[in-house]
């Protein structure tokens, strides 16, 4: 056993010496199954396309305990080259100055152009500070749009819709045709960040929080906000949705098994639903209400970027800055698009996706970018909220509890904006 | 009785050392660590921290959600506890009374135990999972409508169903091997007085189990605060929500998900409190009463 661990320690020594000519840089990352296995495949691609760098992906585990990790390595000065941080997470990196060192800096000074115009609408600005300056790169995007069950909709004979009003008017015929009208996927991602974003209504004080942490209070009283929420309790009580708790596949499952007429999902889901749903699908945009002015504006991007974390040396930060341009190649964007189901994330890749007619074979590829190529709205960027993944549970637990009868909506969403005020209030004081 | 000696003063230190160093750098510099950063708010990077004083333990203490917390992982470690501790003990003895074929049923209680927490945790959840478990078809036949996830109670069940299982077969080892240490004449002569089994299994064999029992005890309370942490885990599935989880969940959740550091440093640390006080009340007011033979 012990000779066995030598011999491979030696072996894994040896490797490291004869690529010893190249610059060495590491990407921590929070990716498992196929969707890790794409980031080696890329990490290859880049390794075979320039002999200066040498790239190592390593996988951290999930999002969350990938930034734990590299938050503990920063702490010792063992931080990775690139770290992968989602969604939720971007304000706790972004507001510790000095943790890393913005993407579009870094590109520039590798002496590279950086157009921000060359993202698409709902990928600029997530993980970039106020004034537009991208901090974070964004990787793997996803959004949340509704996936249809044509076999259902046909046989109560309507059509997909557009608007939380058309659903309302044809929940009763899918009810009557057999089907759960509605299932969601992930009540705060979903119908929460994403509803402020679609419906282009404000979120949080100070810009949604990119302008500054101080004082920064959450709006989760906003009155359509609640409308919504009430809208889907008595939705649910009247049999028009089900909630499955806060797990995503336990709601995912019953669209698979042809019980649910429609399922809000995201933009990446449909490889796994190829494999996995008993009849056939197609998707559309995530609905609006109608009712609310200046509604139906685009989606952020979800999923997560990478970041370039300071304290590094020059050669490495050139290093990174290469990869990171590589990265957003038109080739390696659809490979990578095409590959894992997340969206392109430049124009161009997408331009190169739909001349290969790749839309044409698998149209439901194509609406989470529509949706997130949607006019903007002043709204409709998204957030930047310190201490996000706890508020997120707080907004879970009500939302469990709303549905399973023990609060109501309105109480619900008073005790998420006063924990979710506090913490934001605790985060202002640690990032002081 | 004869004195060992060491021929030096310094070598008995000398031997300590290792498992010294052990204890200090796992666990006395973490707990130091633990309380230190319980007094500050801190970013999660490291770059500024600020002195808070007692704020973070008034934050978690004025906290109804904390409290609640506590309150159920009060009566889960009491429940699981005392389900394990009972269950085991009742099989060790229905498989001590056994005769023809024991070691077939000795193998496969004992067998359970091999599980990891995680593992039972995932063989429970497909138990009780919404859309195809068995124990959830059996509820429903019962009229009883489970939703593990999204009910508060029916999580709550399945989370002590399934540590209850995963611990039995450990209270089952030491129960049964604590019978089988018992001397035979003291039972038969207990036999002879006495009749009733149940009355002589109270009165002589459980006092004599008594010093078995005191340390199980001890190490099913220590399994329900902390052993846990994978059944709920992957019960919950990564996610909370309104199912009932213990406190080191919580920590787990405000200070590896959260990066709230001060936060979950304070809740450590009145965790460490509460184990070290249920600690000394079980040594003083419960070791007494038992008498090592």
């Amino acid at each position: 056993m012990i000779k066995q661990f030598s011999l491979a320690a030696i072996s894994i020594a040896l490797t490291a010496t004869s690529s010893l000519a190249a610059t060495n840089i590491s990407w921590w990352h929070g990716m498992a199954g196929r969707n890790g296995e794409v980031i080696n495949e890329v990490a290859q691609k880049f390794n075979a396309a320039q002999t200066a760098c040498a790239l190592t992906p390593v996988s951290k585990g999930t999002y969350e305990e990938a930034l734990a990790s590299g938050i503990a390595a920063f702490r010792s000065g063992e931080q990775p080259n690139i770290l992968q941080v989602f969604d939720a997470g971007a304000a706790t990196i972004i507001n510790a100055k000095g943790a890393v060192v913005p993407a579009e800096d870094l590109i520039k000074e590798a002496g590279y152009d950086f157009d921000r115009n060359a993202f698409i609408e709902g990928v600029r600005y997530f993980y970039a500070d106020s004034d537009g300056k991208f901090v974070g790169m964004p990787f793997n995007s996803s959004a949340p749009i509704m996936y249809i069950n044509d076999e259902a909709l046909k046989k109560a004979g309507v059509e997909a819709p557009k608007t939380w009003e058309e659903f309302e008017a044809a929940a009763p015929k899918l009810k009557e045709a057999g089907y759960i009208p509605l299932v969601q996927a992930q009540l705060t991602w979903q119908f929460t960040e994403n509803f402020f974003s679609r419906n282009n209504i404000q979120f949080a004080t100070n810009n949604n929080g990119y302008d500054s942490v101080v004082d920064t209070k959450i709006k989760a009283t906003d009155p359509n906000l609640v409308m919504m929420f009430e809208k889907l309790k008595s939705w649910a009580d009247q049999g028009y949705f089900a909630y499955y708790g806060a797990g995503w596949n336990d709601n995912q499952k019953p669209f698979e098994e042809n019980k649910v007429a429609l399922w809000v999902g995201s933009s990446g889901s449909f490889g796994g639903l190829q494999k996995t749903a008993q009849m056939p699908f197609s998707a559309t945009f995530l609905p609006y209400w109608g009712s609310i002015a200046g509604a139906g504006t685009n989606s952020f991007i979800g999923g997560a970027a990478l970041f370039a974390m300071a304290g590094k040396p020059a050669e490495e930060n050139k290093c990174v800055a290469d990869f990171f341009q590589f990265l957003t190649s038109p080739e390696i964007q659809k490979f990578y698009h095409q590959a894992t189901g997340y969206v392109a994330i430049t124009k161009e890749a997408y331009e190169l996706a739909k001349s290969e007619g790749y839309y044409e074979k698998t149209p439901v590829a194509e609406v989470g970018i529509q949706q997130l190529m949607l006019p903007a709205g002043e709204w409709s960027k998204g957030y930047r909220l310190g201490f996000y993944p706890q508020i997120r549970e707080i907004m879970e637990r009500e939302y469990g509890r709303i549905f399973s009868g023990e609060t109501t909506v309105k109480d619900a969403f008073d005790t998420i904006e006063r924990e979710g005020n506090e913490l934001l209030a605790r985060f202002a004081k640690t990032a002081g | 009785m004869k004195r060992v000696q060491f021929s030096s003063p310094l070598l008995p230190y000398l031997f300590l050392a290792p498992q010294l160093a052990v204890i200090v750098i796992f666990f006395y510099w973490p707990s130091v660590r633990a309380i230190q950063s319980s007094f500050y708010l801190e970013d999660p990077f490291g770059f500024g921290s600020t002195f808070v004083g007692f704020d973070n333990y008034l934050g978690v203490l004025l906290s109804p959600e904390y409290l609640s917390i506590a309150r159920f992982t009060a009566i889960f470690t009491a429940t699981v506890t005392f389900f394990s501790l009972a269950l085991g003990l009742l099989l060790a003895v229905k498989a001590d009374a056994v005769i023809r074929g024991n070691a077939a049923y000795k193998t496969l209680l004992i067998s359970v135990y091999a599980i990891a927490p995680p593992v039972a945790g995932l063989i429970g959840m497909m138990f009780f999972d919404q859309h195809i478990g068995p124990f959830v078809k059996i509820a429903a036949f019962l009229g009883w409508d489970m939703k593990v996830g999204l009910s508060y109670f029916d999580t709550a069940f399945a989370m002590i169903f399934v540590a209850v299982w995963k611990q039995i077969p450990y209270n089952f080892i030491f129960f049964l091997s604590g019978l089988q240490a018992l001397p035979a004449s003291v039972r038969e002569a207990a036999a002879i007085d006495c009749r009733s089994g149940i009355k002589r299994f109270w009165t002589v064999i459980f006092p004599l189990l008594a010093p078995t029992a005191f340390f199980l005890l001890i190490i099913n309370v220590t399994y329900a605060l902390f052993d846990t942490f994978g059944v709920i885990d992957v019960m919950v599935k990564d996610k909370a929500a309104n199912n009932p989880i213990t406190l080191v969940y919580k920590v787990y959740m405000d200070g590896f998900r959260g990066n709230d550091i001060g936060g979950s440093s304070a809740q450590s640390v009145i965790l460490m409190i509460v184990v070290f006080v249920l600690t000394v009340l079980q040594f003083r007011f419960i070791e007494r009463r038992i008498h090592y033979t």
